[in-house]
């Protein structure tokens, strides 16, 4: 288990961050410049934060107060890079052999022919990493990561550049590391999808900061803010105010886009509030007719999408549905709009 | 008319020798520029780059004031090797030493900068030493570099001619190299054998500085 505290300052941006990662699978999601990979680089021993500590199974890797600071080295860290950073001038088999100097030469071949058989790297064994397809090299960086025998594994955006299939194959890749390892693993990503197919647990950054963090459904059904909303992809915010609260019945009523809607109960919150609701592009509906929580609108844009539409209304709604749903409107300017009372959440 | 080709081979051991040693002495330096933070690191690439550009002769004083039998290196050198530096062939390798090791430090520092961080980074999570992450990952990964730098500083040393005359003089078989030896021939009308070892120098050093080419090129493939 990892526990960390890193503050990290340069002249224009400032990295503070507090996280805990347990053995499983941990994403840290945000956008470029979020200080994703500055803190990978932080516990892996590149960097060295300015205050903080970062604890291993409750030995220190780093205290800035006692001016520990164990070199990369010594951290049992396995890091795998961006473009995979395998030494072009090794074959394969080298360069696991390379991460498994420190055991007798006969253990070493052993390890090493056990890990490239478990990867499926066992057939290039004797290949240049120049002559790999991206899969092949992504198998053997984190084979090789994992010879060396690390306490925690780090993956800075490991799918970056993989077409969809080959980023499937990456996915199972890591679970079959996060089921057979019980080590920590932290993975840096920018795409929603990987976050929900990956983590146990999403850590979302944001301009060095940690916005929100837990499971990746409990974060998307609670997000603590608008930004972290609009990040998970959460298209429909409304301003609202709480016109009634039932917790007996878990209902609520609220005045948004000047009409009354019904939502589920609202915890934390007062008569009178102005809070901020969100929902999900694919939890409106489009209904027939006018009815409880429904709103009129007109179709602004659609955008083609790989299962459906996505279209956006007047007043400011952003539905995804199916094409023949579409369809079955054909023609139609004047659509009505159902909200879901359940679906309504509160940010923040 | 018989040549005598022996400021060709002085000229060879000499060079063959400073190149041995530019390149040990080198590539250390060039790791300290590269990896090391310390103070006063840009200065000392300066220092090293001075022979570059310094007048060779102004080069030559340096070394004959710091190496001659009155100064303290050149009596410490004395006492040990029972004899002086100063006019011998020895002197002529220092000379050319000096003259060649600025080439191989600036180009393998930069050789040895342009090997990616990652592979750096790399080597170092999966527990590698300083030490060998500089033999098996960095050096590997910069040789080309490396070679056609120290090929080139062969060609250098090959060429010296004012430090070499100032501090290992004119000798004709202990210390003419081919260069002096070529002043010389020109300097007392022996045009014949100024011609023969003019040819055989450019040749020469056409030929070594079209490998260094060649090694550099490939590596770009």
């Amino acid at each position: 288990m990892i526990h960390a505290r890193i503050v990290k300052r340069y002249s224009s941006f400032e990295l503070n961050v507090q996280l805990v990662a347990e053995p499983g699978v941990t994403v840290l999601f945000g956008a470029s410049g979020a200080g994703k990979t500055l803190t990978l680089d932080c516990l892996a021993g590149f960097v060295a934060p300015n205050e903080g500590r970062i604890l291993l199974d409750n030995k220190i890797l780093f205290d800035a107060a006692a001016k520990v600071n164990f070199s990369p080295q010594r951290r049992n860290c396995g890091y795998v890079f961006q473009d995979h950073a395998l030494f072009p001038h090794m074959t394969v088999r080298q360069n696991l052999l390379f991460a498994a100097e420190r055991h007798s030469r006969l253990e070493r071949h052993r390890r090493v022919q056990e890990m490239m058989d478990r990867f499926r790297i066992a057939e290039f064994a004797g290949s240049f990493p120049g002559g790999l397809s991206g899969g092949q090299k992504q198998r053997c960086s984190i084979a090789r990561a994992l010879v060396a025998e690390p306490r925690f594994l780090l993956l800075d955006e490991p799918a970056r550049g993989l077409d969809l299939f080959l980023r499937n194959e990456l996915y199972e890749l890591v679970r079959q590391v996060r089921s057979e390892y019980r080590i920590p693993i932290l993975v840096v990503t920018h795409d929603l999808a990987e976050c929900f197919a990956l983590g146990d647990t999403v850590i979302v950054m944001g301009a060095g900061k940690i916005l929100q963090s837990g499971a990746p459904g409990a974060v998307y059904r609670n997000p603590a803010s608008a930004g972290v909303a609009l990040m998970l992809g959460i298209a429909n915010q409304f301003e609202a105010e709480i016109l009634a609260l039932d917790p007996g019945r878990n209902t609520s009523r609220v005045r948004m886009m000047g009409r009354e809607f019904a939502a589920a109960y609202l915890p934390g919150h007062l008569l009178g509030d102005q809070v901020r609701l969100c929902v999900p592009a694919s939890q409106l509906k489009v209904v027939r007719e006018a009815g409880q929580n429904c709103i009129g609108a007109r179709v602004i844009r659609t955008t083609e999408m790989p299962d459906g539409l996505r279209v956006q209304f007047e007043p400011e709604l952003t539905v995804e549905m199916s094409r023949q749903e579409f369809e079955a409107h054909g023609g139609q300017t004047d659509w009505w709009i159902e909200i879901p009372a359940p679906s309504l959440r509160v940010t923040g | 008319m018989p040549i005598d080709w022996s400021p060709l081979t002085l000229s060879l051991r000499v060079a063959a020798c400073a190149t041995v040693i530019s390149f040990v002495l080198g590539l250390g330096l060039a790791y300290l520029l590269a990896n090391r933070n310390f103070r006063g690191r840009e200065l000392l690439d300066a220092a090293i780059t001075l022979p570059l550009v310094l007048p060779p002769t102004v080069l030559g004083y340096y070394l004959l004031v710091s190496l001659g039998r009155a100064a303290p290196v050149g009596r410490f050198y004395e006492a040990v090797f029972g004899g002086p530096l100063v006019f011998t062939w020895q002197a002529a390798v220092l000379a050319s030493t000096v003259h060649a090791i600025p080439l191989l430090v600036k180009s393998s520092r930069a050789a040895l900068e342009s090997v990616g961080s990652e592979f750096e980074r790399a080597a170092r999570t999966l527990g590698a030493s300083e030490w060998r992450l500089f033999w098996h990952v960095t050096v590997p990964l910069a040789r080309r570099s490396i070679i056609a730098a120290t090929v080139l500083a062969f060609a250098r040393s090959l060429g010296d001619f004012g430090t070499t005359l100032m501090i290992a003089g004119d000798i004709p078989q202990r210390t003419q190299t081919a260069s002096v030896a070529i002043y010389d021939a020109v300097e007392s009308g022996n045009t014949a054998l100024a011609r023969v070892l003019v040819l055989v120098i450019s040749a020469l050093t056409l030929v070594i500085v079209y490998a260094a080419n060649w090694l550099e090129r490939r590596k770009r493939q």
